[in-house]
């Protein structure tokens, strides 16, 4: 009895792509640079210096100052912790919630299946920013709020790709054998059906975590996401923008350090395709 | 099954999503913290106000009978009055939905003029120089803000090169044309690497397909297989993805228009939030539903004429 995890693992040459250490490395600088913020960086993301206001790109402040006279590059670092934390946790939550439904859904089919699936229809009716910032405005602003308005959203896409694959792979020797030997359903969904049904979901998810960084970014740009004065990089763009004229740069870093991080994840989960496609 | 059985079939998926997309609009009120009408009147909220809106809302009677009522209203297209222009949201909504049409509309026919020369070239030259190019756009266009495009092409082609205004609209169809382009461009920038991604690979898909491999073996020159056998097929592909990137576009529309001051729905929804405007929010959260319900709908009808095999599955 080979399941395709195995026929893969078994397979002596994995697909190791150029995108996937690509990808890796991008990532690995920025997560680096978040983290170890403190040290790379001698300035104080929050602390106010109006007399060093809006000055130009130089030796002390690698990307100039803000209005409010804090470092940019600074601002930049930090916000990386609050927008990839965010951004992660905001993916995690739908992913674990969307699984177990779509597990569930497509493993016992019938009625079950039919109400998952007309209410997956309900929320994907909905356009996806629409119904966040609707929940988020409900809700009051915050990180939490954004945590339940992306899990109440963003199931889903996972319940949709897992739901899909469960209706593929329940049809495979191997499920048929479990079921024959008569193991208890939960045991068949999280040690047989599950590992060979996650890979698309994890794939999704390295540009769902994109998408759900421009949400955070977007809400923060309109002021309803993660609250001042904390550095965030779509406060950040928010801020800059009366400057955009004068001091360009207040506006373009906190894009490009966006932008970066996409080319990074998108490239991460391209590889990942690559490498765990089991076919 | 038949093309008339499959439309039937499709209408009547309708049904259950409407219902759920009233239950969703109609459970956002228990989700406000505390008294709903409390915390939306904020410092108004004397308690002669509050239990007007109390009962405006129905807030007093049990949940099955509010239901029942809000579905009654909604049927007759009342989302109540605008706490702050106080009149009906439904009308200031509709007043406002015209110029998020234009800019939706606009966007596609932007979005697809920038994606199928691309991914026209992209399939004809794959592997090649050009190729690796295209395939790279997604990768960096996918991972950009709107509110950041939109900045830096106001930046760009509005202040350093005054091509096109920055902010509003003016009157008449030209007018409309040239103050709407920035922001349908920034629109259309977030759309096009999904669509470019998926022409290119149906344009692959359709390059190696039989039909075209005949239409060459009969001596039919390349450039009129191409474009009469390979891209019409690939255009109806991927007309679907356009039809599902309007919810997309529609998200898209809240920040575009509140960067440009548009007088659209979307601005609309943004600044309602900042007055704390429940109504309004309510009735464009509904109302946006079930226009992309009826634009997918329309989408799978269209489809099916275009590409018979779909009645098929």
């Amino acid at each position: 009895m080979v399941t395709p995890v195995e026929a893969a693992r078994a397979r002596g040459r994995r697909r190791v792509s150029p995108p996937l250490y690509l990808g890796i490395a991008i990532l690995a600088v920025i997560v680096g640079l978040a983290v170890f913020a403190p040290l790379v960086t001698p300035y104080n993301p929050i602390t106010l210096h109006p007399a060093q206001a809006l000055l130009p790109p130089s030796a002390h402040h690698l990307l100039g100052t803000d209005e409010l006279g804090r470092d940019v590059w600074t601002r930049l670092l930090y916000g990386a912790r609050i927008d990839l934390e965010v951004g992660f946790l905001a993916v995690l939550f739908p992913f674990v919630l969307g699984t177990a439904i779509g597990l569930i859904a497509g493993y016992f089919g019938g009625w079950i299946d039919a109400i998952v699936m007309r209410a997956v229809d309900v929320v994907l009716a909905f356009p996806f920013f629409v119904l966040v910032i609707a929940l988020v405005f409900i809700l009051g602003p915050g990180t939490k709020s954004i945590y339940i308005a992306m899990t109440a959203t963003d199931w889903v896409s996972y319940t949709w790709i897992i739901r899909g694959e469960v209706l593929g792979a329940k049809r495979h020797e191997y499920i048929l054998a479990a079921r024959t030997l008569g193991y208890p359903r939960l045991r068949i969904m999280s040690r047989h059906l599950m590992p060979n049904v996650i890979t698309q979901a994890i794939v999704y998810s390295m540009s769902d975590i994109v998408f759900t960084i421009l949400t955070i970014v977007t809400l923060g740009y309109l002021g309803l996401g993660i609250p001042p004065p904390t550095a965030e990089w779509g406060s950040m763009i928010a801020d800059g923008q009366q400057f955009i004229t004068t001091h360009w740069q207040l506006v373009a870093f906190p894009g490009i350090a966006v932008v970066i991080t996409g080319i990074g994840l998108s490239l991460l989960g391209d590889g990942l395709a690559d490498l765990l496609r089991v076919d | 099954m038949g093309r008339g059985i499959y439309i039937i079939r499709r209408l009547l998926l309708v049904i259950p999503t409407a219902i759920g997309v009233t239950l969703v609009t109609f459970i956002m009120i228990h989700l406000i913290p505390g008294n709903p009408a409390v915390t939306m009147l904020g410092i108004r909220a004397t308690p002669h106000n509050v239990a007007l809106l109390d009962h405006q809302w129905g807030l007093d009677k049990p949940l099955w009978q509010q239901y029942w009522l809000f579905l009654i209203r909604v049927v007759r297209g009342n989302f109540g009055e605008s706490l702050f222009y106080s009149a009906p949201a439904t009308g200031i909504i509709l007043s406002a939905s015209a110029v998020t049409v234009w800019l939706i509309v606009y966007a596609s026919v932007i979005s697809v003029a920038i994606a199928v020369p691309l991914a026209v070239v992209a399939a004809l030259r794959r592997d090649r120089f050009a190729d690796h190019v295209v395939r790279a756009i997604p990768l960096v266009g996918m991972g950009m803000p709107s509110a950041w495009v939109a900045i830096m092409l106001i930046l760009g082609l509005g202040i350093k090169l005054h091509v096109f205004p920055v902010g509003g609209l003016d009157p008449g169809i030209f007018g409309h044309i040239s103050s709407l382009f920035l922001p349908s461009l920034t629109l259309a920038l977030g759309i096009a690497p999904v669509l470019i991604r998926s022409l290119r690979s149906s344009l692959i898909d359709a390059i190696d397909a039989e039909y075209v491999t005949t239409a060459r073996s009969k001596g039919i020159r390349e450039y009129r297989v191409l474009v009469r056998h390979a891209i019409r097929n690939a255009i109806v592909s991927s007309m679907n993805i356009l039809g599902l990137q309007i919810a997309w576009l529609i998200s898209g529309t809240l920040v575009v228009e509140t960067i440009f001051a548009l007088p659209g729905v979307g601005a609309l929804m943004v600044n309602s939030i900042y007055r704390r405007d429940f109504p309004v929010v309510q009735g464009i959260t509904f109302l946006l539903a079930i226009a992309v319900i009826l634009v997918n709908l329309a989408t799978d009808i269209v489809h099916s004429f275009l590409d018979p095999r779909v009645r098929f599955e």
